[in-house]
């Protein structure tokens, strides 16, 4: 519960005079995402930047420091019977709000209540030069320069150092319900979407093992008619479900062993890939994990890419694998060259999480 | 000299439309003064500035040989859609080519089952919804000028509306944009999917004001239409207790559609015109609607009613059919027209505050409202905030449209210092470039060129908008220092029409 954003200028600083790269660390719960890097590079840890700095629930605006646990803001929000709406997954308990912006990372309500990206309004950040800028606002509105907070979303901290983060927040819906469906992927996927396209009170859609998994999420007498007109058998337990969900510890994820997780973020009503292995739909059908065979061996990752670009969109190696190669979708040479540019432009000394990305970042 | 410089323009304006009209319909290269007039300013037309040309491309090609030859010669390019903007964003530049999106105007896919739509930039807002209609869809933010404005204005500046708080703002309801970078390269940002990896370069661009790059296609996000929505209006005593009655709806857990205040002004110019039935005596006036499932709205237009007149609300009337929900909006929809009738002139604000600040700052502009001799009214998307002050002025006495500048950028500067902001959903553009460095320090804008420089080193899109140069810093700065109170400094701006 202490801001210690001077130290981390200092400690920026001194590597920039040293020409040090930094490796950010905040809870330490994803450090399996991304590149694996050098060894031996210097940790800049926020995990001591923590703690609420203002919260006003009927403005519905919570800013936190970076470090702060994400298990500390939900009891705060859910005091006042309030949520973090992009159900952030956290890996092992430590998880910060730093480290879900920097990841891009949101639960299975994403599709309707929006990601961490979406509900970010402003952010306070160290870029390579050791300045702590502030970017965006406390207000839900705010248009003035570029959108240098949800920028950060997906940069793995390669363009500077989050510190603070303000957001907006959402009511908990007053009930919830989960309805489960039998049938095969493409069924799932069809129903998945024809059901978000109705004006319902949908709020998580998944597909795992033969068995669709609809949540309804809202004012108690919308989520009983709408249980009544789908049908489906009503799921017990539903919230540990969603949670496991989230937090990647169904037996999907904590039985994968050494099986490489690919994740691929494609058009909700693309085709399944003709690819052998176990699948996961989440997101109504625009996020699908991949856990490839052990016995077929690696997957090449040029295929993988080949088959989300047909989806319409891209696939990133997850977790496992070789992490010493690329993991993240390859990008045109253009587009690789407008993002070192804008790394440049953030830490023009390279500092931040260098190769944690791309090789070339 | 100044006869010679004219000649020497005149002959550089004719070599490049003859270029241009070698691969555009030379119908479409606007090169005379005549034609040229009506792209001199946007939606906001105290400031303008006649352009050296107009181009009207209709394939991406057309508009990638733009750009490429304009980059090789440094001539600035200012992109426009249907200039309904509020911020002298698409204000020409003297020396530069308007690139006016304006025949990029077909839906090119609307995909029901996946909920989105492939647009290209010069479509209307509202012809993406109308066209969506079919599949019991629409597209989500609705500025108010969503007749008119088009998708690619929208991106550029991350237009809002009035129901930002539950579905967003632009930036919420893209999935990505073909881009042309200033060298006419092309590049696509974001995909099918809800996100891409790597830095979001989709929310970069979203709001940048035509400074990094011209979109040629987006990909919009289209939502399922709510079965009903409902409004109930009430009149309050206080402004105070209004701004309460917002906090508690929120606090009930009720995110409403829309969330509308006016004050007293606003309420009795918008009765005289609409004739919507408000109650004219009253202080404040909230709109609060509704909108879901037959059941959700029924529970929650029960819970809102209650909870306004519990707080004491001097009117409450809900809508029971869509004639008597379209007539409640009606007023508040055409708050600007009906300022309009009472004053010869009025300038649209646009600040961002938090709503536990509202009395305060609707009382320190009424303080200043009696300083400056300008009235205001005001009308408040109060659901996120956004307060837009409608100052009333008359452009034909000399010295008050300098004064309600002024008014204007006080106004602005009090959203910053309760820690709100300068802009909530029309953009900086060329009007609120003053007022950037009140929210930003100098190093924070110089992130914001290094950024520019990512895209643009030469910067030759849309100069002089969105982002001052900290020299501009540095003189506005020291005219706030020797500042005489009412001296007009708002005159200074570049760009600012003389309409006689």
């Amino acid at each position: 519960m202490s801001d210690i954003s001077s130290q981390l200028q200092e400690q920026i600083l001194t590597a920039a005079t040293e020409k040090r790269p930094l490796q950010i660390v905040g809870g330490g719960s994803k450090t399996f995402i991304g590149r694996q890097v050098e060894p031996g590079q210097e940790i800049l840890s926020l995990d001591s930047h923590s703690g609420i700095v203002s919260y006003h629930p009927v403005e519905l605006v919570l800013t936190a420091r970076a470090g702060t646990q994400l298990i500390e803001l939900e009891a705060a929000l859910a005091e006042h019977n309030q949520m973090l709406s992009f159900e952030p997954p956290k890996f092992g308990g430590t998880s910060t709000l730093g480290g879900t912006l920097a990841c891009n990372l949101s639960g299975p309500g994403r599709p309707w209540w929006g990601s961490v990206r979406d509900q970010v309004l402003g952010i306070k950040m160290i870029n390579g030069l050791g300045e702590h800028l502030r970017f965006g606002g406390q207000v839900m509105k705010n248009v003035a320069g570029y959108d240098v907070s949800r920028l950060q979303a997906g940069a793995l901290g390669t363009l500077g150092v989050i510190t603070e983060i303000s957001l907006k927040v959402l009511p908990k819906p007053s009930d919830s319900r989960t309805l489960v469906f039998e049938c095969d992927a493409d069924e799932a996927l069809s129903m998945m979407n024809r059901r978000a396209a109705e004006p319902k009170p949908l709020s998580a859609a998944c597909w795992l093992d033969g068995k669709l998994y609809l949540r309804l999420s809202g004012a108690h007498s919308a989520v009983a008619a709408t249980a009544g007109y789908w049908d489906g058998e009503p799921l017990e337990y539903a919230d540990d479900f969603w949670q496991q969900l989230r937090d990647h510890q169904l037996p999907f994820f904590t039985t994968a062993g050494e099986q490489p997780l690919w994740r691929f973020s494609v058009n909700p009503t693309a085709r399944m890939p003709k690819l052998d292995g176990h699948w996961l739909i989440d997101w109504g059908g625009a996020q699908r994990w991949y856990l490839g065979r052990a016995e077929q061996g690696q997957v090449d990752k040029a295929e993988m890419e080949r088959l989300a670009a047909t989806a319409g969109g891209q696939v990133s190696l997850f977790r496992g694998g070789d992490r010493t190669a690329e993991v993240m979708h390859s990008q045109p040479e253009a587009m690789q060259r407008l993002q070192q540019r804008l790394k440049q432009a953030f830490d023009p000394d390279g500092l931040f999480n260098r190769g944690r990305l791309y090789s070339w970042m | 000299m100044i006869q010679a410089e004219t000649a020497n323009r005149k002959r550089n304006r004719q070599a490049l439309a003859d270029r241009f009209r070698t691969f555009i319909d030379p119908e479409y290269v606007i090169s005379d003064d005549e034609t040229l007039k009506p792209y001199e300013c946007d939606g906001l037309s105290v400031y303008c500035e006649m352009p050296m040309l107009v181009v009207l491309p209709e394939t991406v090609e057309q508009v990638q040989k733009v750009l490429q030859i304009c980059h090789a010669e440094g001539i600035p390019v200012v992109a426009r859609g249907a200039g309904t903007g509020l911020c002298a964003g698409a204000m020409p530049h003297p020396e530069g080519v308007v690139l006016s999106l304006a025949k990029f105007n077909r839906i090119l896919e609307i995909d029901p089952l996946a909920r989105a739509a492939r647009v290209q930039p010069g479509v209307r807002n509202l012809a993406i919804s109308e066209a969506a209609n079919a599949h019991g869809l629409y597209y989500g933010p609705d500025p108010s000028s969503q007749i008119a404005c088009t998708i690619g204005g929208n991106v550029a500046e991350n237009s809002g509306g009035v129901h930002c708080l539950k579905y967003g703002l632009t930036v919420h309801n893209l999935l990505g944009v073909e881009l042309l970078t200033v060298e006419g390269e092309r590049l696509s940002i974001g995909s099918e999917g809800l996100d891409s990896c790597g830095a979001d370069l989709l929310a970069l661009l979203t709001g940048s004001e035509g400074l990094l790059g011209i979109v040629t296609e987006i990909r919009v996000k289209l939502l399922p239409k709510p079965e009903v929505a409902q409004v109930v209006m009430a009149g309050f005593d206080s402004v105070q207790t209004a701004g309460d009655a917002v906090g508690s709806i929120i606090a009930e857990g009720i995110i409403p559609g829309g969330l509308e205040m006016m004050d007293s002004h606003a309420i009795v110019a918008a009765e005289a015109y609409a004739k919507a039935g408000y109650p004219v005596e009253a202080q404040a006036l909230l709109l609060c609607e509704v909108d879901g499932t037959e059941e959700e709205v029924h529970e929650h237009i029960e819970a809102v009613e209650a909870l306004f007149r519990r707080l004491g609300a001097s009117s409450v009337r809900t809508s029971h059919s869509e004639e008597e929900r379209a007539r409640l909006w009606k007023g508040r929809k055409s708050a600007f027209p009906a300022v309009g009738r009472i004053s010869p002139d009025y300038y649209c604000m646009d600040g961002t505050i938090p709503r536990s600040q509202l009395a305060h700052v609707l009382t320190e502009m009424e303080r200043m409202s009696q300083a400056y001799g300008l009235r205001v009214a005001n009308v408040f998307h109060a659901g996120d905030g956004n307060l837009h002050p409608l100052i009333l002025f008359d452009a034909n006495v000399p010295g008050e449209l300098e004064r309600t500048e002024e008014f204007g950028a006080r106004i602005l500067e009090l959203c910053v210092e309760v820690g709100g902001c300068i802009t909530g959903e029309h953009g900086v553009g060329v009007e609120k470039i003053r007022q950037m460095p009140k929210q930003f320090n100098d190093q924070e804008l110089a992130q914001f060129h290094r950024i520019k420089a990512v895209f643009d080193p030469e910067a030759t899109l849309n100069p002089g908008k969105g982002v001052p140069t900290l020299r501009q810093c540095q003189e506005y700065r020291s005219l706030d220092l020797n500042i005489e109170p009412n001296a007009g400094a708002a005159a200074q701006h570049s760009g600012r029409c003389n309409h006689e």
